[in-house]
């Protein structure tokens, strides 16, 4: 038989030093990237035709200097950007234990379906007789939004969860007027996320801040306490940022409308319990629902969001434009403030058209999916997940809250630290190294170092058994005071930890081009 | 449940773990009262990939997609050809479903790109100085209003006529919590004369350009006048294409700049998501709302980048924050980065131009019909043409003929009866002479 | 002869005759982590004891200054504008952040003396 006499080694071989200086300054696949301006060399991406134009109905406002942008090819760009996407973590890659994000996973099915043409490429203003399906599709998300809450009314436009809870404050506020009454106060807990008092102020509101518990719950009897003619509505989350269920909300909410007020409900906690309560049910009066959390639409590296806001009766008439309505034509937008129907006192209009149809279309698609039970199945794993995760570590780290079951996140705070020389700060850092991105850290601020992990119900057990696991040992070695993983942590991840300092102290917000040198050299 | 990873068995092996029964003794702390059953929920159960697939495509086949059509509309969202690598970038993983770059060790893919979105910005609108989005133009143009009242500590804000009325009315919802927001009459296809608006409580003047009805705003003037009473000039360009034609608001002496940037990335998405493009001077930075992010180096000397001057922002300020904005627009402004990056210098001025020739060819063409009459003499690729009847009831006549004309006026401004023949009409590189023989053929026939 | 007491805010106040010298404390700085803004009261302005004064970033942080007495401002530490790092190099000395006039000394003797504020700080 004919031999191959052409072969080559086949074992490891020698084991040379792991880190090697390289030429390049790549590493393997960990490719540095300039940037674009950096990279533009006059090429171009596009083919277009060279058309030329006369200056005869541009105003005399041509532009006459060059805008300086950078000119690639499209391989070039590609290469770029698929570069630059290897420096992120990803939900797709790894869990992200981030408390009150919600990172659950995306559904591709999401992306198909929002990318339809008769979706992706309608016109916001087109005649209505050409958008009846759009209609339709937002009219059956208002439908799964109420149903879920069990609230009548939903104001669809806000384009994030700040945007809602800006729409439902400014609801609030128009209901009071039309009152004729003049309330200034707004009770938030002190365990609220910053939007709630950054809102309340940009509503044009003062704060004024509510205790929590030692137990991590909101102190009622000092929200009661505070709650007078001049207090216009409290603004609770629920499950709260502590990852636990307010038991005394039904009561809240009795004493706020007694006291003349209304009850503002911060709705990112909602995947802890969509399909099994309904905040309607709880004496809510407006709760916004960030579609990017509960409802699996991207978060796609900080946005974009969508946060529609569900109205009780008390508040439904002040929705802002535009509103769907349905007559005998078909469904209609109603966009002229003063062409509502009977009734209706919208309080103005959050943003141009109508809402985030791309983020509408991928919440829709998830509800489908998932339909009732599978809505009520996911909170109940998020729930579950959450306590295996409280269960198996909270012999190791501190859990301040750790006695009774939390909801769909659980809160550990920096104690087990103590007197080691790590710092939360470093604890997070060190998990980088470990292929975790961390979780949400010093949020809530109630409690010291605070560490929210939220694992969602889109993890396996192996996931979450192998998290444990990881975090267990890195709280092991922390409080043995064997310190050298989390000193100067990350080690491994593509950039080291970044100064900050610098960063504020002389900012550096984009390329400026290099002045041009002159020409004799 | 194809999203649900957990099985029953595992289900119990983690209950047993916790030490629980079922998995309703988590949810112990909810009052007896509150808990639902699942037959309270009037919504169909879980459905496979194809049943849903089928449902939403027969809602997606009940409407007329503008490229399925001759098609007009502009009036603040516009019909560009976006390059296939975008979408096919946007998707993946790494940018799709990345979160909000807090741990810039692992997100210098989204933070790097940032900086060059911010970068491209300024350079656009001739500022000094860009965030790193906003939601859209409308809400942009709030936030500037709100920021020029904090700088010159005045309240009055004065919107030209020319602004598109949606963003007028997201102005005048937020903006009037801080001050008086006034609008100037609605002069369709001439300047108004906002200058004589301007007095010593003015804080801004808000001027759209090309304005909603397509006309090119001088801005300097207006800039001058403002600065001379100690107002800002805040620029709107709803129309971020026509910025590889036309003169950049900062050259032209605005202050604050708040556009809109789907046309470039994005498509028209029913109106949603879009990202709003944010610039202003160096000087005024601390007053910026939304996310900065800025260059710097880590522990070994390596040029990263990171989220800066948060303490501007809700997280950290919280009720002294500059504004509650919590996301960016993050999927879309790299759409809008990605786009830009294949365009370059020579592509955007070269589909500028295009977008120029063709409105200026379908002007022609529609100024020849008998009754109807270009209103606009100076746009970009949007102008307003005046019908002999309303041009709402026209507008579904032509739809009756396969024809998506434009945006009525009325739509907009239906209480201004100077506007109910009015027809507003974009040409874009994504139509052809066919398009324009179909409309002019249907507007002869219907009128 | 000057006099420097302290708040239970951790602001240390100087005393040069009628002219009062306001910063923050070593451990308020200490505490703050990386200054790298700092926003100082115009001259001219008015102050109430307890009142806003000033406010001091860190990267993460934003802490309001609050005047110690009742009184007017002078002037402010110009110098902390190009350099907020003097806070963390020199937070009593010159890291200083404003100068003002007192309407009642009174109110300045009620401070802690060093003795006292050095007790407070082991108390936290």
């Amino acid at each position: 038989m004919s031999m191959n006499n052409q072969g080559r080694p086949s074992s490891a071989g020698e084991a040379f030093p792991a880190s090697i200086a390289t030429i390049s300054g790549d590493r393997g696949l960990d490719h540095e990237e300039a940037l674009i301006f950096e990279l533009g060399h006059g090429a171009t991406g596009v083919d277009l035709p060279d058309v030329k134009i006369s200056d005869a109905r541009l105003g005399g406002v041509r532009r006459k200097a060059a805008i300086g942008l950078p000119g690639l090819s499209e391989p070039e760009v590609i290469r770029h950007y698929v570069r630059l996407s290897r420096m992120n973590y990803a939900i797709d890659a790894g869990l992200y234990p981030l408390g009150s994000c919600t990172m659950k996973h995306n559904p591709r099915l999401n992306e198909k379906m929002a990318r339809l043409p008769g979706f992706g490429d309608l016109h916001p203003l087109a005649p209505q007789s050409t958008t009846q399906g759009a209609l339709e599709l937002i009219s059956q998300l208002m439908n799964w939004l109420t149903t879920l809450t069990g609230m009548p009314a939903v104001a669809m436009s806000p384009k994030a969860g700040a945007h809602g809870e800006l729409c439902g404050l400014l609801a609030i506020r128009a209901a009071i007027a039309a009152r004729g009454e003049n309330r200034k106060r707004i009770l938030v807990p002190e365990s609220a996320h910053g939007t709630n008092p950054a809102t309340a102020a940009f509503a044009g509101f003062t704060v004024d801040e509510v205790p929590a518990k030692p137990n991590g719950h909101v102190d009622a009897e000092a929200l009661k306490a505070k709650l007078g003619p001049d207090v216009a509505a409290i603004m609770l989350t629920n499950p709260n940022t502590c990852g636990l269920f307010e038991g005394e909300i039904i009561e809240i909410a009795k004493a706020v409308h007694d006291a003349g007020a209304y009850f503002y409900c911060d709705g990112a906690n909602f995947n802890a319990i969509a399909g099994k309560v309904r905040p309607g049910d709880l004496g809510i009066d407006a709760m916004h629902i960030n579609l990017h959390k509960t409802f699996s639409t991207p978060h796609g590296g900080g946005g974009p969001g969508a946060g529609p806001v569900v109205l009780s009766h008390r508040l439904s008439a002040y929705a802002p434009v535009p509103l769907l309505v349905a007559d005998g034509a078909g469904l209609r937008l109603i966009e002229d403030q003063t062409a509502v129907p009977q009734g209706a006192r919208p309080f103005g209009r959050m943003c141009a058209f109508h809402g985030q149809m791309g983020m509408f279309t991928r919440a829709l698609t998830y509800m489908l999916s998932h339909g009732r039970d599978g809505v009520r199945q996911a909170s109940e794993d998020a729930v579950l997940s959450a306590n295996y995760i409280l269960a198996s570590l909270k012999d190791v780290m501190s859990a301040p809250f750790g006695d009774g079951p939390c909801m769909h996140e659980a809160l550990f705070d920096d104690s087990f630290l103590e007197g080691t020389g790590v710092t939360t700060l470093d604890f997070a850092k060190a998990m980088i190294d470990e292929g975790y991105h961390p979780m949400t850290m010093y949020f809530p601020l109630v409690v010291h170092g605070a560490m929210l992990i939220e694992p969602t119900e889109s993890e396996s057990k192996a996931s979450l058994d192998r998290f444990i696991h990881v975090l267990h040992g890195l709280a092991t070695e922390a409080r043995a005071k064997k310190t050298e993983r989390f000193a100067g942590a990350p080690h491994l991840a593509p950039r080291r930890r970044l100064d900050e300092t610098a960063a504020a102290r002389k900012p550096v917000l984009r390329w400026k081009p290099e002045p041009i040198k002159a020409a004799a050299e | 449940m194809r999203y649900l990873p957990l099985t029953a068995e595992d289900r119990r092996a983690m209950l047993a773990k916790i030490g629980a029964p079922d998995v309703d003794a988590l949810f112990r702390d909810v009052p007896k009262s509150a808990l639902a059953p699942l037959s309270a929920f009037d919504l169909p159960d879980t459905q496979g990939e194809l049943e849903v697939e089928r449902a939403m495509s027969r809602l997606a086949a009940k409407n007329v997609a503008a490229g399925a059509a001759p098609f007009f509309c502009g009036a603040g969202a516009y019909k560009h050809h976006v390059p296939s690598a975008v979408d096919h970038l946007i998707q993946r993983s790494e940018f799709l479903t990345s979160y909000t770059p807090y741990q810039p060790e692992i997100a210098q893919g989204t933070l790097q790109y940032l900086f060059e979105f911010q970068s491209q910005v300024a350079l656009l609108t001739g500022m000094e100085v860009a965030n790193a989005s906003l939601y859209d133009g409308s809400t942009a143009t709030a936030e500037a209003v709100l920021m020029a009242q904090r700088i010159t500590k005045r309240g009055k804000a004065v919107l030209s006529g020319g602004l598109h009325p949606h963003y007028a009315e997201t102005v005048e919802t937020v903006a009037s919590l801080a001050g008086v927001v006034s609008r100037s009459p609605v002069t369709p296809g001439s300047a108004e004369d906002i200058i004589a608006l301007i007095d010593d409580e003015t804080a801004c003047v808000v001027v759209q350009s090309p304005d909603v009805f397509g006309l090119i705003r001088n801005l300097r003037p207006i800039a001058d006048a403002a600065h001379a009473k100690g107002a800002l000039l805040i620029a709107v360009v709803t129309e971020i294409v026509s910025l590889g034609l036309l003169e950049s608001p900062g050259a032209q002496g605005a202050d604050i700049v708040a556009a809109e940037g789907q046309s470039i990335g994005n498509g028209l998405n029913f109106g949603g998501p879009y990202v709003g493009l944010f610039a202003t001077r160096e000087k005024f930075l601390r007053q910026v709302p939304g996310r900065l992010c800025g260059e710097t180096v880590d522990a070994e000397a390596r040029r990263g980048y990171v989220l800066t001057l948060s303490t501007r922002e809700q997280h950290i300020r919280r009720e002294k924050a500059t504004s509650n904005i919590c996301t960016n627009s993050g999927l879309c402004c790299l759409a809008f980065t990605i786009h830009l990056s294949l365009l370059g210098e020579e592509g955007l001025a070269r589909l500028a131009r295009i977008n120029h020739a063709k409105a200026g060819a379908l002007a022609d063409r529609l100024a020849a019909l008998p009754g109807v009459e270009v209103v606009t003499n100076a746009f970009f690729n949007e102008f307003t043409v005046k019908l002999p009847k309303p041009a709402a009831a026209i507008v579904e006549a032509l739809v009756q003929k396969g024809v998506i004309a434009g945006v009525p006026a009325s739509r907009l401004l239906p209480r201004e009866k100077a506007c109910e023949n009015l027809l507003i009409l974009a040409a874009t590189e994504t139509n052809t002479d066919d398009d324009f023989d179909a409309l002019i053929q249907a507007i002869k026939d219907v009128i | 002869m000057s006099e420097v007491r302290y708040t239970d805010q951790h602001e240390w106040v100087r005393l040069d005759g009628d002219e009062a010298t306001v910063g923050i404390t070593k451990y308020a700085a200490e505490s703050l982590g990386d200054v790298v803004f700092v926003e100082l009261p115009a001259s001219g302005k008015s102050v109430t004891a307890g009142g806003e004064a000033a406010v001091v970033e860190s990267v993460k942080a934003a802490s309001d200054i609050y005047a110690p007495a009742g009184g007017t401002v002078t002037g402010a530490n110009a110098a902390l504008e190009k350099e907020p790092s003097k806070v963390n190099e020199d937070p009593e000395g010159a890291g200083w952040f404003f100068k003002m006039t007192l309407t009642d000394k009174g109110e300045f003797a009620k401070l802690m003396d060093s003795a006292a504020y050095a007790k407070f700080v082991e108390s936290l």
